[in-house]
């Protein structure tokens, strides 16, 4: 062991006792944007377009033009996104602190009762069993809701509509308020197209996760992936938005570490 | 009496796809009149203002009194065919592909103080052996030009399959049509009057699967569709779809259409403007980079072959209707592509048919007042466009209105529009 811990972990990710999962969606034009009544403004799905690619528009490069929202694919929610949290301190992607990008997760398990109920909510009730099992959520960490809907490749399941709207799981007000007031949270993320349920303007209030946890100044992360390679407590999560100037999210890389320990080799002294 | 099509046998695919040729297209720019004409559908011809003489062929002075003040004129087209051959030698590879080819001369009525014109006409294999009473119609052929065709005084059966008919004709009888958004009423509208007007099978593009349109499963289901995915605001969506279909269409609509109905301050910003270019404008131009080359090089591809690409632009793109400002200004920008497209398209003998219609009986124009096209009676004419021999169409009531006043003069319709027309 050195002195710097900085150091020790680099060394047992490259020993591959620390494992680097990426939570990330690939960005891409097939991936499902958020979808709103045509009558509002629409956030832009993620577009590709040819600069060159070794031709006639450029023959030694290949390049692209990208165009999306900052809302789309796996992406960033920052307080100022909704409107209880428009007048914060640090709410847009630029000001939000860097201290705040690193962060420990609990994963909340609920693929069972989301595969079962696609409109599943998570309740408070829900997050106490679970801290009975796992130990309290410690402040300033992330809790992840682990539905499996990462899974469901095809674009229609995905968004899972019907005539009445969206059907994906989400976690209820109480949950919500139990996790920002009396759990200090990081912030929420999702697996879902938005952290709050498909058919969360219904709740009171409508959209109880953006109100609540933008409104305490907390962020959010949706379309995360690969919440099934994390362990319950324990790994920290990357989750560094683009320096948008007030912006109110960006899609983002993020990538969690787990540790695996030292069981291949001696233990560290 | 023509003999039915029946439908063509599959392509042998050890035979090499011929070169389209076209017949020939110079024209003077004063016989370009009767292009004009047919181009909208309409046989005219010049009549002096001076003595009355209807004029044939177009030319710069009256035939009888040499005064130049000759107007294009809605003729009536009745006469009777006086003389007729049967062209069986052709130095103009297209005839000589196309060969027996029947011409005739018909004596137009006229009822003058001159006497009426005698025209060179393709005749109609149904017209009876001269003498005989035919109709003229000015129709577009494979290079774009107008060409006056000899049909019998009365529709006759399977008049459509004579083969003369089928050159100047889009028809869709037994040809794969292309739909590229069969979701919304349009799409759906025009799929089915595809299918009545005898398609073979009809491609069914689809956007964003998730969104449940009312009708469409009922379009899925349909035997002749065929649904593929197909986002025009994705180059790499348009290519795939392409790559897929791009040989198998004869017949493409452009039925992807993006409208919002907002005046300039209507909406703040520019987020739904751009939507309507993404879609309107900018999905045009990818549909035309990448289905474009394909159907051009099959545009003599057997009896079924590539022959027109359609868009349903609006009238709004002739002259902006402000309450549907942006809305209307990607119809122009769509209008003015259109015409590129045409411009390079016609070297394959493919027609690019533009439709002009009026305001559709669709959701966003709830608020307007009718008359409005519905999407049926707008699918209709583009079945009667592809089964006629014009390019420009301007369905409904709204559209043949403003189109009149628009040619009349662009300002006057301007300040009128302005003022709440």
């Amino acid at each position: 062991m050195t002195a710097n811990p900085l150091l020790d972990m680099v060394r047992g990710i490259s020993e591959r006792k620390i494992r680097v999962i990426d939570l990330t969606q690939t960005l891409s034009p097939d991936f499902p944007q958020i979808e709103l009544p045509p009558e509002m403004g629409q956030c832009w799905p993620f577009r590709l377009e040819e600069v060159s690619r070794y031709d006639d528009r450029g023959l030694a490069a290949y390049w692209n033009n990208f165009s999306c929202g900052e809302h789309t694919g796996t992406h960033f929610d920052a307080p100022i996104h909704w409107v209880s949290g428009r007048n914060l301190p640090n709410n847009s992607t630029d000001t939000v602190p860097v201290e705040n990008m690193v962060a420990p997760a609990c994963v909340v398990d609920c693929a069972k009762h989301a595969e079962q109920n696609a409109d599943f909510l998570l309740s408070a009730d829900f997050l106490r069993n679970w801290e009975e099992e796992h130990g309290r959520i410690p402040p300033r960490s992330w809790v992840l809701m682990r539905t499996d809907w990462s899974k469901r490749q095809d674009p229609e399941s995905y968004q899972n509509f019907d005539e009445e709207g969206q059907h994906t799981p989400g976690p209820d007000t109480d949950a919500v308020r139990f996790l920002v007031e009396e759990r200090d949270v990081m912030g929420f993320g999702s697996e879902c197209i938005g952290t709050d349920a498909g058919q969360a303007m219904h709740l009171r209030p409508p959209y109880p996760c953006h109100y609540y946890i933008h409104g305490a100044g907390r962020y959010g992360l949706q379309c995360l992936t690969n919440l099934d390679l994390l362990p319950p407590t324990g790994s920290v999560l990357f989750t560094a938005p683009l320096k948008i100037k007030q912006g109110s999210g960006s899609p983002l890389r993020v990538l969690a570490l787990v540790w695996e320990g030292w069981a291949d080799s001696p233990a560290p002294v | 009496m023509a003999k039915p099509l029946t439908k063509p046998k599959r392509k042998n695919p050890v035979l090499r796809t011929r070169a389209p040729m076209l017949p020939p297209a110079p024209r003077s720019r004063i016989s370009l009149g009767l292009t004009s004409g047919a181009a909208r559908g309409a046989f005219e011809l010049q009549v002096c203002r001076d003595c009355g003489a209807v004029q044939y062929p177009p030319r710069e002075a009256c035939r009888e009194c040499l005064s130049d003040r000759l107007d294009w004129t809605l003729q009536s087209g009745t006469g009777e065919l006086v003389a007729h051959t049967t062209l069986r030698h052709a130095m103009e590879n297209y005839f000589r592909e196309r060969l027996p080819w029947r011409l005739g001369i018909v004596k137009l009525d006229g009822d003058g103080p001159h006497d009426a014109p005698s025209l060179i006409v393709h005749v109609h294999g149904d017209c009876a052996e001269p003498p005989a009473r035919v109709r003229i119609r000015a129709m577009l052929d494979r290079a774009g030009q107008a060409v006056l065709l000899a049909l019998p005084e009365k529709d006759t059966p399977h008049m459509s399959d004579d083969p003369q008919m089928r050159e100047l004709t889009c028809d869709p009888k037994f040809r794969k049509v292309f739909v590229t958004d069969g979701k919304g009423p349009v799409g759906q509208a025009v799929v089915r009057a595809m299918i009545a007007a005898g398609s073979d099978l009809v491609w069914v593009g689809e956007a964003a699967p998730w969104k449940k349109i009312p009708g469409f499963e009922e379009i899925r289901a349909l035997p002749e569709v065929t649904v593929v995915d197909l986002d025009v605001t994705n180059p790499d969506s348009v290519k795939r779809c392409a790559g897929q279909i791009g040989p198998k269409v004869d017949i493409l609509v452009n039925t992807a259409e993006q409208h919002r109905a907002y005046s300039v301050g209507g909406r703040y910003g520019t987020e739904n403007a751009r939507a309507e270019m993404e879609i309107n404008y900018f999905g045009l131009l990818r549909l035309a980079q990448e289905f474009g080359p394909v159907m051009m090089a099959r545009g003599a591809d057997t009896e079924t072959n590539a022959v027109a690409w359609v868009n349903i632009l609006s009238i709004f793109a002739l002259a902006n209707k402000p309450d549907q400002s942006t809305f209307s200004a990607s119809k122009a920008a769509a209008h003015s592509l259109a015409q590129a497209m045409r411009a390079g398209m016609h070297r394959s003998g493919v027609r690019v048919i533009n439709l002009y219609p009026g305001p559709l009986d669709v959701e966003w124009n709830q608020e307007l007042r009718p008359p409005k096209v519905t999407p049926a009676a707008l699918a209709r004419s583009i079945v009667g466009a592809l089964q006629g021999g014009a390019e420009d169409i301007y369905p409904g009531d709204v559209a043949k209105d403003w189109y009149e006043r628009w040619r009349t003069d662009p300002k006057v319709l301007e300040r009128e529009l302005a003022h709440g027309e």
